[in-house]
């Protein structure tokens, strides 16, 4: 355990608001605003014997801009620890709400929060931090009307990596004619000397025959999508998660696998007719894609 | 109803005004709900909602669906890509679990990034539903 960990975890169990008071009664107006925003047109929460939503439970505790003035010190000890730290950002992650009475307009909220739990360091896709879990329970006059569990990530935002360059293609004696090819915008499919059978990749003999004699036809660059994958995850340096890769079939008959340029990655569909051209992405690089849509 | 039942899926387009109403309704005047500069200066493209506006439109999708006689009990919620201004949040609901006149909703809202919020809500069934 490092060291500020253990420090952080003497905070668990440590309360953050003890008899901390609404700064409103629950009231028609702030009702009215929160169902103008949400959109949200249930009768339930209008005129005579109307109730709050249920999920306004946590507005009804908010500091607002003026903030809290009532907090223990043990929650802002805790953020500041992890200010300290490096961990300057935050964001909620969950929460976790149960409602054991309607609040009605004229209550009076009370409430009482404890850090539940800070857990050890964690990497996430936003950066490396600790989650706090605070746990509150909510008082109308007095009675639990509900309770609400809370969970942030304090973290340190990940820096924006510099754009990678694209991964160079490994060219070997097998292979250097078809990037040949590439360098002077042909597509070159090996055509075998023995059967005649077209393959692509490139390969030292043939897969039907093992001849390994060869020359190469040149592709017309008209195809369609046989087949694709969308990435979102993981993401790599130089590509922009979701894209779609493609496995294209070339009116030759061979199949390659590539990019679809042109439309977005939802819109690529198996069957799509797509048109070769050739893509400049670094000074060093330039790679066959294939257009869709406008085929 | 079964186990099993899909809702309708509800569309929420992600405007600025939704972000921002949905902040200040919930009391929350953190800046990364309201002011897109200091959001950009935290790392984030733009301002995003923050998680009780999420949370109010989970109920309302339930509510929505299964009327005013329906009434909330528990509502669990997990957030993972944000909701920035021009996307559009689309919420579905499977029904996972029924007990009498209890029953839980799995609930998934998905931008165009991914999922926004996934989460379960319990809750109890009008009298015309339940029987
Ligand atoms: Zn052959």
């Amino acid at each position: 355990m490092t060291e500020l960990y253990e420090q952080l975890t003497t905070y668990e169990g440590r309360p953050t608001s003890t008899s901390g008071v609404g700064k409103d009664l629950v009231n028609t107006p702030m009702i009215r605003h929160w169902c103008e925003a949400m959109g949200d047109t249930n009768p339930a929460y209008d005129g005579p014997g109307a109730v709050a939503p249920p999920t306004m439970l946590q507005a009804w505790t908010m500091g607002g801009l003026s903030g809290h003035t009532d907090r223990s010190g043990a929650y802002d000890e805790l953020s500041a620890l992890l200010d300290g730290a490096g961990y300057t950002s935050i964001v909620a992650t969950d929460c976790e709400q149960e409602y054991l009475r309607p609040l009605r307009p004229g209550d009076r909220i009370t409430f009482d929060a404890v850090i539940e739990s800070v857990s050890p360091r964690k990497t996430t896709k936003l950066g490396t931090g600790h989650f706090v879990t605070t746990r509150m329970d909510i008082r109308a006059d007095g009675q639990l009307a509900g309770t609400h569990r809370f969970r942030i990530l304090k973290y340190a935002p990940a820096a924006r990596e510099p754009k990678g360059t694209r991964p160079r293609p490994v060219i070997n004696r097998d292979n250097a004619g078809f990037w040949e090819g590439v360098g002077r915008h042909r597509l070159l499919i090996q055509r075998c000397g023995g059967c005649g059978t077209l393959r692509l990749p490139w390969l030292p003999g043939c897969n039907d025959c093992g001849s390994p004699e060869w020359d190469t036809v040149e592709a017309c660059g008209a195809g369609t999508v046989y087949s694709y994958v969308v990435m979102h995850h993981p993401p790599f340096p130089a590509f922009d998660p979701p894209y779609a890769v493609a496995l294209i079939e070339l009116a030759e008959g061979v199949r390659m696998i590539s990019n679809v340029v042109g439309v977005p990655y939802d819109k690529v569909r198996i069957g799509m007719p797509v048109q070769l051209e050739f893509l400049r992405v670094d000074p060093e690089l330039e790679l066959p894609v294939f257009r869709g849509g406008e085929v | 109803m079964r186990v099993g039942d899909r809702l309708p899926p509800l569309e929420i387009p992600i405007t600025r005004t939704l972000i921002v109403a949905g902040a200040i309704a919930s009391r929350d005047y953190q800046d990364v709900h309201h002011d897109a500069e200091l959001a950009r200066q935290k790392g984030s493209p733009d301002i995003f909602m923050n998680i009780l506006t999420t949370n109010g439109l989970v109920g309302r999708y339930i509510t929505d669906h299964f009327g005013p006689g329906a009434v909330l009990r528990k509502v669990a919620i997990r957030l993972g890509a944000p909701n920035y201004p021009g996307d559009t949040m689309t919420l579905t609901g499977t029904v996972t679990d029924l007990d009498g006149a209890t029953a839980q909703v799995r609930v998934v809202g998905a931008n165009g990034l991914g999922h926004h919020v996934t989460g379960t809500v319990t809750l109890t069934l009008p009298e015309e539903a339940g029987s």
